[in-house]
């Protein structure tokens, strides 16, 4: 084994809009190990919604992530509403899956543009971003802001889409469908993406299986695995659909499932929309008066994988504990498997490849010196540190009162 | 006019620095240059190092780890430095005042020339906080 060199990527790197830090050992071009640090989007978020109320939850996870804040109060809905035992109205299933899949559009052509940006191919990256407009203007329409959306609430959905909105949303759709049809014969045919994209970053059904992955990254190696259609919730049981999967498993094939996906999504909400207007007046909340205790788990498919909640409830209007796993957390993972091997140039698009969302993946992480192996942070340090904490904000209060 | 004036007169390069944010107030960042707000077409561009930048954007509550790390950036950015704090994290903390991690908003740490409020801030709100701003200087 010659001598390595290490290339660190991060933590504020200019292709990466996220903090993370990546340490390439390269011999040469070629990488030979990778690892990657976080801690640097910590926000203890788990900790925070055992302070707040179930309402309020919804807005604290909403900020988990920017891109899927839909997945995370979806999936944190599933999960209360299988503790109360809440069935929701049919209508109040369509809206809620209509924002999911509105949402999975506006993400796969974020990372389309992206990808392309990783390539420094940047005609694909403004044009996706361009076509990405009209979907956030929808959203802005239908909930008030473009990015966090606030629809969510437990027992339903806050605001209705009435007959008015769903004939824009449904012209909309047409713009994005022609521009995906073109969006997607640029990037399949285009010689300058094969070469870069094909055969790199290659994992097969048994690594994805091996590692766990979630999500397009699975999809594209052959694995049929979608929480929409294995564990079905909201409306996805009462539409018609398929998952979407691709054999080569390299980045081309993420490329394609995503983008073949994002037709599915329109073919979602076009049957989404026919039933809501089938439940003509159809109420949209279910009355929730309290969560009884009890444990709840939900699932919910973003654009990136399975996102799971678990929530305890003790009969109090917080939850008692809050348990969030990310898809990218485990997508992550593959990175030790299709980056070795590759040359530094290409290991940049195959950490792209997974469409990495590091605010969801950020977990609490246990400080050691490297050298001594001593404990820098551990665990009782930090509950202290939350009590001072506690204390603080109860002075600052006081003061204010 | 003023040297800091003279300074901020053409292009502007920016330097974008996420602390712990969810990534919104980012892509609405992104989002101010690609083609339907396009503020690249006045100059303002985003680098890769903070010593070739004029502004320094600053979104996302700032963490224990994050503190250190805007602290050497700013200490290694040329002056003058225009700070910009972007969205309801970046101006006070937002919803993760009461987090444990929490360093305290971005003008503890360093001082902050404009806010931009929001969550997340539409770009077009951006565009107004920075032309606000260079009509300021």
């Amino acid at each position: 084994m010659g001598r390595k060199t290490l290339i660190p990527i991060g933590p504020y790197h200019p292709l990466q809009e996220e903090p993370e830090l990546f340490k390439l050992y390269c011999d040469g071009e070629i990488v030979k190990d990778i690892q990657w640090v976080t801690g640097y989007n910590h926000r203890s978020i788990e900790k925070l919604s055992e302070s707040k109320t179930y309402e309020q939850v919804f807005f604290l996870v909403e900020r988990i992530c920017g891109i899927c804040s839909t997945s995370h109060p979806f999936a944190f809905a599933n999960a209360v509403e299988e503790i109360a035992g809440v069935e929701i109205t049919d209508r109040a299933k369509y809206i809620r899956s209509v924002i999911a899949e509105l949402e999975r559009i506006h993400s796969h052509l974020l990372w389309v543009g992206l990808a392309g940006h990783f390539l420094g191919y940047n005609t694909v990256f403004m044009w996706a971003w361009k076509y990405r407009e009209p979907v956030l203007d929808l959203f802005e329409m239908i909930t008030g802001n473009r990015n966090s959306y606030a629809m969510f609430k437990v027992g339903g959905v806050r605001r209705d889409i009435e007959g008015s909105k769903i004939s824009e949303i449904r012209k909309v759709l047409d713009v994005v469908k022609k521009k995906t049809d073109l969006l997607t014969g640029a990037v399949m045919d285009d010689p300058v993406i094969h070469a870069r994209t094909k055969g790199v970053g290659v994992l097969s059904k048994q690594d994805v299986i091996d590692f766990g992955a979630v999500g397009p990254t699975a999809r594209a190696s052959g694995l049929a695995i979608d929480v929409r259609m294995d564990d079905p919730y909201a409306a996805y049981p009462l539409v018609n659909w398929k998952v979407i999967t691709a054999t080569a498993g390299d980045v081309f094939a993420k490329a394609e499932v995503r983008l073949l996906e994002m037709y599915e999504s329109i073919s979602i909400i076009e049957q989404c929309l026919k039933g809501i207007e089938k439940e003509k007046e159809g109420e949209i909340t279910v009355k929730v008066n309290e969560i009884p205790p009890g444990i709840g788990h939900g699932r919910a498919e973003a654009p990136r994988g399975e996102v799971f909640h678990f929530v305890m409830s003790d009969g109090s209007n917080c939850p008692a504990r809050h348990k969030i796993r990310a898809p990218s957390y485990v997508n992550i993972a593959t990175f030790k498997k299709s980056c070795i091997g590759q040359t530094i140039a290409d290991a940049t698009i195959t950490l792209a490849g997974v469409d990495p969302c590091y605010c969801c993946t950020e977990r609490m992480a246990v400080a050691c010196d490297s050298g001594t192996g001593e404990v820098i942070l551990n665990g009782r340090e930090l509950i202290e540190r939350s009590v001072l904490r506690t204390g603080e904000l109860k002075s600052t209060l006081k003061e204010r009162t | 006019m003023g040297f800091k004036s003279y300074c901020f007169k053409k292009s502007l390069w920016v330097f974008h620095f996420g602390g712990a944010s969810c990534n919104n107030c980012d892509i609405e960042i992104l989002d101010c240059l690609t083609p339907r707000h396009d503020l690249e077409r006045f100059g303002i561009l985003l680098v890769g190092s903070i010593r070739h930048a004029d502004v320094l954007l600053v979104n996302g509550s700032i963490n224990l780890h994050d503190r250190e790390r805007l602290l050497e950036i700013y200490r290694q950015a040329p002056k003058p430095l225009l700070v910009v704090a972007i969205g309801a994290c970046g101006c006070t903390g937002g919803l993760f005042t009461e987090s444990i991690t929490f360093a305290g908003p971005v003008d503890k740490i360093i001082p902050v020339d404009a806010y931009i409020p929001g969550c997340p801030p539409k770009p077009e709100a951006i565009i107004a906080g920075i032309v606000k701003l260079v009509n300021k200087n």
